[in-house]
């Protein structure tokens, strides 16, 4: 015992308090401790050259999350008891954080759970338990987005059985099987799927604009939520970088495998933000800014930063990034029209936008919206004013990857809708895009599997043959959850009550 | 009297979540916790069979011989979910650094009897290895396990158990010095030293089983019952004899955590035996296993430290367990 402990920084305290913690089995052989962190082909020589991307020891952990903890529920207590939804800029707002309880939160469990397994099943401690962080991390964002929502949950319709409609409503199995893609992946290609291509390359296309939407409408409560993440996700980006720097560092022979997956996850994450590239540029009454000029900010500039910077390891951008940037300015209008076309089998509302909305979308995509979609908007809502709300009774097909129906346009064509196809053991599969095409070539009977919901209503399992056994199975409100917001009960309620308001004003 | 504050109220349409009023049998207001942990984990339509795995889905009941009707039969008598629990462990944290601060400003370690302050070392500091591999454990549970309530306590039993390893390595930096020498050393002995080969085939056993319920059987209640009095009880007390009580104040968080641990562990073990006879003879069956292989791993390191007390020592344990699981209705 010594009078005068050595002084250690925080780097060598974290790794004599961390590193050494592991050992190699004797007893049982470490392939069987560790079963599944080879099978993909990735291969680690030096375990011990995974570099800490944060070296947060419990101690810390604890103290800094349980501080955050503390601000995080008196902003949702107070919200609640001031009748913070009051303060939003519109009822049609809501319908953003619908999708996000329905649609997102669940995503956070299953990282939760994916990184679970992850800190479980690699064989450096190292990576283990900076996957463990992130893992109860998640956990965290999944129950304090239920914790601020509930409040929503409350006075508002469509978030009452979040967890159960993600497991059921057809637009739900997009997040649901991107997200089941990649925990059902090994290992590395999890890590590879959500640390890099999405933490890292993509999320500020998820958080930035649910976040930023939620501070420009008045929701204190779901901005505050965002806020206390940041540095949470801060860290989980970290670790994104880490993984792939680790994996290229560590063999060249890892490098044609990772940009497979840089290839796929950058794809099939690009598809799933096309419900966000919507709720951005229709659902927000307060606009933030548009789909384009978010992804030419964080993709087209941000990326291309980023992936010089990888060119080093022998990385390139990913495979047709270039047919995303040349989506942009139509993507959200392709969206939108689908759900509007579906909303009647939807947990929130679709509605006409507004003159200015539709001045707003003219003006920030000059060279698509006036020519091709304004006046199917206008269209629209000359028939809902005439009484023919628009609804489309057929099912539609979709993407076997993505499951997005299949309503997007050929990359160099914007009024043709893209069909692309493949045979695998004599059965025809269809697909969106070329990228959720190669996505199906690589790994057919991976895909094959994909709980469709387009098929699986017409096989019956889906409790009924007519639409309205169908919303029961989803435990959808019929007349209430779905349909045009124009005649919603959220917006009868949301009317009388701000009436109340200006007339206490008075 | 009662302050009236005029607000302008606007009445709300439910009181929780569907999934929660129907567990509730009422729309009433649900408790954080309820709304944080019920039926969170994806139940159906499982996309694809994990590579990793293809006889199972993601998420799979098949993946425990234990079976239940319902997984959120248990709940976590703490009412655990991410935020009590950071908060809780954040107290308890406080006043562990509280301790270590105590006991290093006043360099209290020099005041323990050298030769004890030596046992402690070789009975301690190893088991900075058997605290990791409870987190791997938990992890597994954490990863294979079903439903929130059950998995959100195994993940915080994991983290748990990382900083209890970390929290025995800072005990041994306080003794050497903050060189880890006594951590290389502590390795080298969980490694080669036979006093330890007991325990560390056994807990690389465990780490090969496949059953999630039988690992947290295995884990959290027939190696833990053992060990942790064991070491945090049995020797501390001893210790005091030989002016050990600072090495009393570097383990408190690790008493309050097992005091802690159990209320969980046993909640869920009641209920889960008193669903079935089979589920019930099931935990017993594994218990008399693993409770078995615990006793026999630990001796040598319980006669290291006891001598002629451990037999004795260790039959305390049993006995406190076949107590304590009796109370809950499980026999071993």
């Amino acid at each position: 015992m010594s009078e005068n402990p050595k002084k250690l920084n925080l780097k060598q305290r974290y790794k004599l308090l961390t590193r050494g913690l592991d050992w190699e089995t004797t007893y049982q052989p470490m392939d069987k401790v560790f079963p599944f962190d080879t099978f993909e082909g990735i291969k680690i020589h030096d375990w011990d050259g995974w570099e800490d991307p944060f070296r947060l020891t419990m101690d810390a952990y604890w103290k800094y999350q349980a501080e955050k903890e503390r601000k995080l529920y008196a902003v949702i207590d107070s919200f609640a008891q001031n009748n913070g939804h009051m303060g939003i800029t519109d009822a049609r707002y809501v319908n953003a954080i619908k999708i996000l309880l329905t649609g997102v939160t669940s995503l956070e469990y299953a990282a939760h759970r994916g990184f679970s397994h992850v800190g479980r099943h690699l064989r450096g401690v190292g990576p283990r338990v900076a996957c463990q962080m992130q893992a109860i991390d998640e956990l965290r964002h999944a129950q304090t987005q239920i914790h601020t929502l509930s409040h929503y949950n409350r006075y508002f319709d469509g978030f009452h059985d979040w967890r159960h409609m993600y497991d059921r409503v057809w637009y739900l199995s997009v997040p649901k099987s991107f997200f089941d893609d990649a925990m059902t992946a090994g290992p590395f290609e999890f890590v590879t799927a959500i640390s890099f291509s999405f933490e890292y390359v993509l999320t500020n296309l998820l958080f930035v604009p649910f976040m930023s939407g939620a501070a420009y409408n008045g929701d204190m409560a779901t901005v505050t939520f965002g806020f206390s993440a940041q540095s949470d996700e801060a860290r989980h980006m970290t670790l994104g970088l880490e993984v792939i720097k680790f994996m290229l560092e560590q063999d060249e022979a890892n490098v044609p495998i990772v940009q497979r997956w840089i290839d796929k996850w950058f794809w099939r994450g690009y598809r799933l933000l096309s419900l966000v590239a919507m709720m951005m540029d229709y659902m927000l009454p307060k606009r933030v800014m548009s789909w384009a000029e978010a992804w030419e900010m964080y993709y087209e500039d941000a990326g291309a930063a980023l992936f010089e910077d990888l060119e080093r390891y022998g990385l390139r951008p990913p495979k047709y990034a270039d047919i995303a940037t040349k989506e942009k300015n139509r993507l959200s209008h392709e969206v939108w029209s689908i759900f509007y076309n579906y909303t009647h089998a939807a947990a929130f509302h679709t509605w006409s936008p507004e003159d200015n909305e539709l001045d707003w979308l003219s003006e920030k995509y000059p060279d698509t919206f006036d020519k091709m979609y304004r006046p199917r908007f206008d269209y629209w809502r000359e028939q809902a004013a005439a009484g023919n709300r628009f609804y489309n009774q057929a099912l539609p097909q979709l993407c076997t990857t993505c499951q997005i129906p299949m309503g997007f346009t050929e990359p160099d064509d914007p009024t043709k809708i893209c069909f692309r196809e493949s045979v695998f053991k004599h059965e025809r599969y269809h697909f969106c895009s070329d990228g959720c095409k190669d996505i199906f070539d690589w790994e057919p009977e991976k895909y094959v599997q994909s709980w469709l919901p387009v098929h699986e209503i017409f096989k019956g399992n889906c409790g009924g043959t007519d639409l309205k056994d169908v919303l029961k199975w989803y435990h959808l409100n019929d007349g209430v959850d779905n349909m045009d917001y124009e005649g919603s009960p959220d917006q009868r309620l949301w009317a009388e009550w701000t009436a109340n308001r200006s007339k206490a004003a008075e | 009297m009662t302050l009236d504050i005029k607000t302008s109220g606007v009445e709300p349409r439910r009181q929780t979540f569907a999934n929660v009023a129907r567990r509730l049998g009422a729309d009433k207001p649900g408790s954080r916790y309820d709304e944080a942990t019920l039926d969170v984990q994806p139940t159906e339509n499982f996309h694809y069979r994990p590579l990793w795995d293809p006889k199972h889905e993601l998420f799979d009941r098949s993946r425990t011989k234990i079976g239940m009707a319902d997984w959120y039969a248990f709940r976590d008598p703490r009412q655990f979910y991410y935020g009590t629990y950071t908060i809780a462990r954040a107290r308890m944290m406080e006043a562990q650094e509280k301790n270590f601060k105590f006991v290093a400003k006043r360099n209290l370690l020099s005041s323990v009897d050298p030769a004890w302050l030596d046992k402690v070392r070789a009975y301690l500091i190893p088991l900075r290895h058997y605290e990791w591999g409870a987190n791997m454990n938990n992890c597994l549970m954490t990863d294979y396990g079903y439903g929130t309530a059950i998995t959100q306590a195994t993940m915080f039993a994991a983290t748990d158990r990382l900083g209890i390893a970390q929290m025995i390595s800072r005990v041994g930096l306080m003794m050497d010095g903050n060189s880890g020498d006594s951590l290389g050393t502590a390795k080298e002995e969980w490694l080669h030293d036979s006093m330890w080969q007991g325990l560390r085939h056994m807990v690389e056993d465990s780490f090969v089983v496949d059953d999630w319920f039988e690992v947290l059987v295995a884990q959290n209640v027939a190696m833990d019952s053992i060990i942790h009095p064991l070491v945090f009880q049995t020797f501390d007390a001893i210790g005091i004899n030989y002016g050990g009580a600072p090495v009393s104040l570097l383990n408190e968080f690790a008493v309050d955590w097992y005091a802690d641990s159990r209320r969980w562990v046993d909640a869920l073990l009641k209920v889960v035996a008193a669903e079935s006879d089979s589920n019930r003879d099931q935990i017993s069956e594994w218990i008399r296993t693993w409770q078995g292989r615990a006793q026999d791993a630990f001796k040598p390191i319980s006669e290291h430290v006891l001598g002629d007390g451990a037999a004795q020592a260790m039959d305390v344990r049993i006995l406190e367990l076949h107590a304590r699981l009796a109370k809950i209705g499980i026999e071993f």
